[in-house]
């Protein structure tokens, strides 16, 4: 069996990696290229923990084939922080105490960015049902929607 | 030098506040360190072959062709794990239930394991392991499993805790009973008696990090473990009790933890890795997956419960009883017994009687959830106090008010209570504005209490002053929940210094004494017992360190906000020595400053909450909004209040999750048909309100600080709570958990 | 495992039709990559359709829209035309999974994928939607219906791929809406959903309707019975208890781990009466 190789962006860099053909991009991002942040909650696309952007678009890393990445733009939450400066959503996550164990932060953070990307001002119902995908069985929800509805805030204002 | 564990009222500093928790930014960049992601050189990956079958003796394993796969290192069969348990009953589940023995009996009860070069080969090696199973008559339901007639898991249990004990082998692994007065002589005094019998459905902590851990065992027979567990001393004593490994060789790091809620106290493939390690030569990493999650860790009991209560038309309860029957999964425990504890215990009854059964079905070992056991018996007795209270007429605040335990009553478990919380949040709910918020159609509101222990426990805590003066504070329970923060404020509090001073971490087997599992709401109440008194224990040696620097005796020298001070008339004129100006001397006044504790956390004081909630049903199709939530719980002193609200916000949703939609669906077969969280059904965010809380103080008088815990109280109302709730909307009684919509609307149809 | 992604439609039935082993066809692989994962499945062959000139593409034209099979259902939803003329199915196809899920998922995958339960294969039933199918042998057009024969099997031949799905232009007075029913408020598959689909007379009357049923039988379920109820009235309540007994008695449920018999039987008929009046609304009845 021979593997595949990819061309893709992570986080604004280029990165080459080899993969078999049903390898998910959860597994190369984690097993291949160091990058943990994403996390295997389910691997079924049900918990959202392994949250990427591909191409600006929100997805589950677990369902999608590393083979499928080939010239893509990928961002994870590795990819948040400029230098040493927090997103806005990474600070308020922090300050409102919406993490508790933590393992689901990193696909909420994505999920939340692509929210605000879509929508800058969500009412409450809308943030729900935006992170819907993302399961935290720790909080929940109640800060991590009043950290969402912050960092909007923060970053309307520019 | 004894440690004075009493409550002083004080006015605090840090204690008390707000501030970032020190693993903050590790946990939204994606640096921090989970149980999968860790790796060693030349790591192999295992993945472990489970029974298809609900109840099967194993008759013969053969390996040989998956050992003959190119990439495979090593198959471990029950063969590799020799009974070394020397009749210890517990140690024996835990090694049956990590590599089935004799039978198989769940489906999900590992039977092998395989190491090899990537996850492709492990996986198609386990593909190639032959099992010849004969398989058995099962049983999942727990009333079936109860009855004269059920298939047996075991030949050799006898129920026990029965006189004279019985002749014939059954499920029924023991009974136990707790209560006192006499409960017939009450309920012929009661004008009103309600009686019902309740079932609850088996849930699963549902974390949203599956166990993982890596392992790397040497020739030499010392062995390293990184691990996400709620215990890392006590998962090595376990492992090297298992493994026949001396305890100190084996080096167990807790990795930060994604979430555990009593899940990750016990042990399930870690002596596994072990063994495969062992075998292999190289370290192996274990990565369960969601299915192996959901089939063969961690489930709560399912339950059946009978209760009857009667009380006077003025609203005296005059008697309560309860018959507990809950599963264990294949292997006794004591499940029933915590429920038979928790049933009644936030009244102070005279004539009160619990009865726990232990029963055996074909599922995976019960394990502890967040209060274990408390929620079903809260769910049952809280329906049946709500039910009395409306029959006599009552308010059901008012009526649990009347019969709310208080300091000086006998719990219903036995001990006498100390000042306690149940009467402050029930008045609290009385007058909490949610209480009198109007309601809509269709819309209904309830309210329930609920009671856990607490417990303490061996702890300890190292805390080492730096030359700047900052302080690495050192602790041995796991920080499932904000736990570094809440600590370095009260080192900080104690010390007198700032809390951007002090830096905890969770230290691992090797670098600290032995530390209790962290569970039981023990995290904050006793490590934080242990950094006071280590903080305790360094101000004595920099008070020395400054009679040194002064030339003064130390019993002139004091302490106050994070300096050395010098008493009385002869040397009060000297300035201060701070911390830093202290450190920074060390090297010339007898070395490294340190404090240290080990200690055994006594006196934890019980929690009580209550629940407010308000629901709408649709009559139509039985589907059930939670439209608002209120908690309002005791703390005795919340350290870091946003944790505590947190602890409050989690448990809640978690009790609504399981009131409302979550339970682990049988087939005919025994087979579990929602090993995942598409059918597993874990509120989303978009199920549930903003939860709100109110934090009560009322300090335990056994922590300095009167600190009591505050994790798991918070999961035993809601199942009640809603229960009462979507009862008071629609006029049915839902006695059957969860109340999904099918249920619900069956049971409108039902009424007509 | 072979992963293939072809730039032409001719290639990819190639691809299928020389394939020796089990091959599948790949858009946005929100259901077979979950399967791939299951210890029982293998594949030998995965032709992934993105790179399929057109297949990404939603095209408006005289007739109506075509919605290319690899168009993801977020993309649906940001259509503003097509959400206009056919609402109903926008949102059937929009509640399937969560924001992950809709970056990925398409309509057509969820129509071969032939779950009994699949959000959008009623509204696109209500919808009387067709199927454009290429094969070795060139292209054919078949009814929404005719696709999945079983809970997942399709009528598809080996080396065929749905290239696009055909919703016609509306006559005026004409709406539509899918309605399901989950436990929780989201990722949930439906226990049971109806799709209704009308057309008014120039008095406000039904003139005609298509009313389907998701999660009740082994494949989605058109009830003529419960059309007829409502077309000639203004959906009285009359008319509108007829079309929710025709509804339950149109199901052939099981007792699953979603749900029961008996609360599918009911639910149908609730959810069918419910969507019923919205798809009159958005007509413009009132």
């Amino acid at each position: 069996m021979s593997a595949i190789a990819v061309s893709t962006t992570i986080n604004g860099d280029d990165v080459e990696y080899l993969c078999h053909a049903e390898e998910m991009l959860l597994d190369v991002l984690r097993n291949r290229l160091g990058l943990t942040g994403a996390k295997e909650g389910c691997g079924t696309g049900d918990c959202g923990a392994c949250s990427v952007l591909l191409d600006g678009r929100l997805v589950c890393s677990c369902l999608v084939l590393g083979a499928e990445a080939e010239g893509a733009n990928i961002e994870t939450v590795e990819g948040m922080a400029v230098g040493d400066r927090l997103h806005p959503l990474q600070t308020k996550f922090i300050e409102h105490a919406a993490l508790q164990c933590g393992v689901c932060t990193p696909g909420l953070l994505i999920a939340a960015k692509a929210l605000l990307a879509q929508n800058p001002d969500p009412t409450e119902e809308e943030i729900r049902f935006g992170l819907a995908g993302n399961l935290c069985r720790c909080t929940g929800y109640d800060k991590v929607v009043r950290a969402v509805e912050d960092a909007a805030r923060e970053m309307r204002k520019g | 030098m004894s440690f004075d564990a009493k409550f002083h009222d004080r006015d605090f500093k840090s204690v008390g506040t707000r501030p970032l928790r020190p693993d903050g930014v590790d946990k939204v960049t994606g640096r921090a360190r989970y149980g999968a992601d860790y790796n060693l050189p030349g790591q192999l990956v295992g993945c472990i072959l489970r029974s298809p079958h609900a109840h099967a003796r194993i008759v013969r394993i053969d390996a040989s062709r998956a050992l003959a796969l190119k990439g495979v290192k090593a198959v471990v069969t029950a063969e590799d794990l020799p009974d070394l348990t020397d009749g210890d009953a517990s140690l024996y589940a835990v090694l049956d239930n990590c590599m089935a023995r004799e039978k198989a009996f769940y489906d999900g009860h590992a039977v092998a394991a395989v190491a090899a070069i990537d996850a492709r080969v492990a996986r198609a090696a386990l593909k190639l392991i032959d099992v010849e199973y004969e398989v058995l008559p099962h049983v999942v339901d727990v009333d079936a499993a109860a009855a004269p007639d059920a298939p047996l898991l075991h030949d050799d249990v006898f129920t026990g805790g029965i006189d004279p004990a019985p002749e014939t082998p059954s499920n029924v692994a023991n009974r136990s009973e707790f209560g006192h007065g006499d409960v017939e002589a009450g309920f012929a005094q009661a004008d009103v008696i309600v009686e019902r019998s309740y079932k609850t459905e088996q849930t699963h902590q549902g974390y949203i990090e599956p166990h993982a851990c890596v392992a790397s065992v040497n020739p030499d027979g010392t062995a390293e473990m990184w691990v996400c567990t709620q215990g890392h001393f006590v998962f090595r004593q376990t492992c090297a009790d298992l493994l026949g490994m001396d305890v100190s060789k084996l080096r167990v790091t807790s990795s930060e933890i994604g979430g555990g809620f009593g899940g990750k106290t016990h042990v399930w493939a870690e002596p596994v890795a072990l063994a495969l390690s062992r075998k292999a030569g190289r370290p192996v990493k274990l990565v369960m997956s969601r299915d192996e999650v959901f089939r063969a860790s961690g489930p709560t009991s399912a339950t059946s419960i009978d209760v009857r209560i009667g009380a006077r038309k003025d609203g005296t309860i005059t008697a309560a009883e309860a018959t507990l029957r809950y599963s264990c999964g294949p292997y006794p425990d004591m499940w029933a017994e915590l429920g038979a504890m928790t049933s009644f215990a936030c009244y102070g009854l005279e004539n009160v009687k619990t009865v726990g059964f232990e029963v055996l079905v074909n599922r995976p070992k019960t394990a502890a959830y967040r209060a274990p056991s408390a929620p079903m018996a809260a769910f049952a007795v809280e329906s049946a106090v709500d039910e009395l209270a409306h029959k006599i007429g009552m308010d059901p605040v008012e009526f649990r008010i009347k019969n709310a335990a208080q300091e000086g009553s006998r719990s219903s478990y036995g001990p006498v209570y100390g000042p306690i919380g149940i009467g402050p949040t029930l008045e609290a709910s009385r007058t909490h504005p949610h209480m009198s918020a109007p309601l809509g159609p269709n819309q209904g509101r309830g309210m329930a209490c609920g009671f856990w222990f607490n417990f303490g426990g061996q702890t300890c805590c190292d805390l080492n002053v730096a030359a700047d003066g900052t302080v690495a504070l050192a602790v041995g329970t796991v920080d499932v929940g904000g736990a570094r923060a809440s600590l370095s404020l009260v080192a900080a509090e104690e010390l007198g210094i700032p809390y951007e001073d002090v830096k905890a971490a969770v230290a691992d087997t090797a670098s600290l004494g032995y530390n209790d599992m962290t569970d039981g709401s023990r995290g904050t109440f006793s490590s934080s017992m242990a950094a006071i008194s280590a903080a305790r224990n360094a101000i004595a040696v920099m008070r020395e360190r400054a009679a040194i620097m002064w030339d003064i005796p130390v019993e002139d020298v004091g302490w106050e906000d994070g300096q050395a001070i010098a008493l009385g008339d002869k040397h009060g004129n000297r300035p201060p020595l701070t911390i830093k100006e202290i450190a920074a001397e060390a090297g010339k006044t007898g070395g490294p400053i340190a404090g240290h504790s080990e200690l055994v956390a006594d006196g934890a004081g019980v929690s009580f909450a209550t629940h407010i909630c308000d629901v709408e049903v649709d009559p139509e199709t039985g589907a059930t909004r939670v439209l608002r939530y209120t908690v309002i719980q005791d703390a005795g002193k919340a350290v870091h209040p946003a944790y505590v609200e947190g602890q409050f916000q989690g448990g809640a949703a978690q009790g609504i999750g399981w009131a409302l939609n979550e339970e682990y669906v049988y087939g005919d077969d025994g087979r579990l048909q929602n090993p995942g969280f598409l059918d597993y059904r874990i509120p989303v965010c978009s199920d549930l309100p903003m939860i709100d809380t109110q934090i009560l103080e009322i300090p335990n008088p056994n922590h300095p600080y009167g600190i009591r815990g505050v994790g798991e109280t918070s999961i035993v109302p809601p199942l009640a709570a809603i229960a009462n709730a979507v009862s008071n909307a629609v006029g049915v009684r839902m006695t059957h958990i969860p109340m999904s919509p099918p249920r619900i609307l069956a049971a409108l149809e039902g009424q007509g | 495992m072979q992963y293939e992604r072809p730039n032409s439609m001719q290639d990819a039935t190639s691809l299928l039709a020389d394939a020796g082993g089990k091959a599948f066809v790949l858009a946005g692989g929100t259901d077979l990559l979950v399967r791939m994962r299951g210890d029982a499945f293998e594949a030998d062959l995965v032709v992934d359709i993105k790179s399929i000139d057109g297949l990404k593409e939603i095209r408006e034209s005289a007739e109506g829209f075509r919605i290319g099979a690899a168009v993801s259902c977020a993309e649906l939803g940001r259509h503003d035309a097509l959400r206009g003329a056919w609402p109903g199915v926008v949102e059937a196809a929009n509640l399937i999974g969560s924001a992950q899920v809709q970056s990925r998922c398409t309509m057509t995958g969820n129509l071969c994928n032939a779950s009994p339960a699949a959000d959008s294969v009623p509204a696109l039933v209500a919808a009387g939607a067709r199927a454009v199918i290429a094969g070795p042998d060139g292209t054919r057009t078949i009814p929404v219906e005719e696709v999945p024969v079983a809970p997942g099997k399709t009528s598809l031949g080996k080396a065929e791929i749905i290239e696009a799905i055909l919703l016609d232009n509306r006559p005026p007075r004409s709406g539509d809406a899918y309605l399901r029913f989950i436990p929780r408020t989201e990722m949930d598959i439906a226990v049971v959903s109806a799709g209704v689909n009308v057309t008014l007379d120039e008095e406000g009357a039904v003139a005609s309707a298509r009313v389907a049923l998701g999660a009740v039988a082994p494949t989605v379920v058109l009830v003529d019975a419960a059309a007829e109820a409502i077309v000639g009235t203004r959906l009285d309540d009359a008319a509108l208890d007829r079309l929710a007994e025709a509804c339950t008695a149109a199901c052939r449920p099981i007792d699953d781990k979603r749900g029961t018999v008996a609360f599918r039987q009911k639910v149908s008929g609730v959810l069918a009466r419910r969507a019923a009046r919205i798809a009159y609304e958005r007509a413009g009845g009132k």
